[in-house]
């Protein structure tokens, strides 16, 4: 394993400048939705930026590509949380904290409000994004579960307008979604949830961690699930949760997860130690 | 680019992707603010915008733009978490204090230990001084 944070190990270059250097790189400031979704269209490709608490550890270790941003952070219309027709309504923008605060997700979403809580710490809580944490694409990310258990819906916008794409097909790969390069994530959207939401992430501490397995469950007439850091994307356990609802017990359960699951060993964990420690959280969803 | 600096208006000319640490350090010379990991783990670098709590190491320049910035230097050295954390050994190699401080800023009045150890998760001691840090803390808040 490198040594983390030794001078030796960061990018420097010939000069002795770290590479996550910004000189060369530009921000472009949008003054509103509209004007982003133009600049988007007429002066990409850009990378839109957000919080900031992923895009800034790449420029930090010098390790992004990037050259030209899009400032979003100013863009209030994103960062509202409402519910209109029964659907939870949450903008990309909606830091963990403004999740964990927002009384329409305790009551509706309260296992968002719990992977919001195991996010960082408070000063990451204070700044990530949920559409961040999507857009990001990290097959770790801690909301991801959530969305997909929840069968969320991505509002994605352009300046040719807008269209929704059920959370379950946004990704596509390894860090790769749908989303085009001119449009936006500008938040999702939730139907009402019937039954107990449930939510466990385990890492190597309770803050600060990134995730070694995470899993969101409702359980009603019938069991949801879904887990991130076991697959190249996060994943909805569609062939467990098909045997459950035929009434197979917790062992044959665990059994199917596990030919579902395709962990990798990293310098997180290891794919043995993901697979057991899934199907024990598995069982103790279903015992409790 | 503009914000009010511990209490103070100021003006700063510097890249708007430039991180609020580097700004702080570099450019307004206060180097109470410490740089740790640069990867928001350890909140060695925590200060306030608008009274929140955040790792400086990960927030451009231009999304304080307007904001209050409160650092280390703000709370004038007099502060009773300061005293406290001289008084009662939360401070040890020092390195992480400036942010262990801040990150208490923000906590309310009287916070029970849970409360002082979800606050502080996101700021790590590595002399592993935390009981005295908290004992610091439930004496001064």
């Amino acid at each position: 394993m490198p040594l983390h944070r030794l001078l030796r190990d960061l990018p420097i270059d010939s000069k002795g400048a770290m590479t996550g250097s910004i000189a060369n790189r530009i921000l472009l400031q949008p003054r509103s939705l509209s004007d982003a979704l133009k600049m988007l269209r007429d002066e990409g490709p850009l990378t839109p930026l957000a919080g900031c608490t992923d895009l800034y550890v790449s420029l930090n270790f010098g390790t992004l590509k990037e050259t030209r941003f899009l400032n979003l952070w100013g863009l209030d219309a994103l960062r509202t949380i409402d519910v209109g027709r029964d659907v939870l309504r949450v903008g990309a923008l909606a830091t963990h904290t403004d999740l964990i605060r927002s009384k329409h997700v305790q009551q509706r979403l309260p296992m968002l409000v719990a992977a919001a809580r195991e996010i960082g710490g408070v000063q990451i809580q204070n700044r990530g994004t949920i559409g961040g944490n999507v857009a990001n694409a990290s097959p770790a990310g801690d909301t991801l579960p959530v969305l997909a258990v929840a069968d969320a819906v991505v509002v994605l916008q352009s300046a040719g307008g807008s269209r929704r794409v059920p959370f379950n097909e946004f990704y596509t790969g390894y860090r790769q979604t749908v989303r085009r390069g001119d449009e936006l994530i500008a938040g999702f959207e939730i139907a009402s949830l019937r039954g107990r939401q449930w939510f466990r992430k385990v890492g190597t501490r309770a803050a600060q961690a990134i995730s070694k397995v995470v899993i969101a469950g409702v359980k009603d007439d019938e069991v949801r699930l879904a887990l991130g850091s076991v697959a190249p994307t996060v994943i909805r356990a569609r062939r467990t949760e098909a045997v459950l609802a035929r009434g197979a017990s917790i062992e044959d359960a665990q059994q199917t997860l596990l030919d579902e699951l395709s962990p990798i060993d990293d310098l997180r964990s290891t794919a043995a130690y993901r697979r057991r420690v899934a199907a024990n959280l598995l069982a103790g969803f279903l015992a409790s | 680019m503009r914000l009010t600096l511990n209490g103070k208006r100021a003006r700063v000319d510097v890249h708007p992707l430039k991180r609020l640490l580097d700004v702080l350090r570099e450019d307004c010379r206060l180097t109470g603010t410490k740089e740790g990991c640069g990867e928001g783990e350890c909140g060695a670098c925590t200060v306030l915008v608008d009274g929140a709590p955040v790792n400086s190491c990960l927030v451009p320049a231009v999304h304080v733009d307007g904001a209050r910035v409160t650092t280390i230097e703000g709370l004038g050295g007099r502060h009773r978490l300061q005293r406290a954390f001289v008084e009662h050994g939360g401070a040890q190699c020092g390195i992480c204090t400036p942010g262990m401080i801040m990150a208490a800023v923000a906590l309310r009045r009287k916070p029970s230990l849970e409360e002082i150890k979800v606050g502080l998760s996101g700021n790590l001691c590595r002399c592993t001084g935390y009981s005295a840090i908290y004992r610091s803390i439930r004496k001064a808040r």
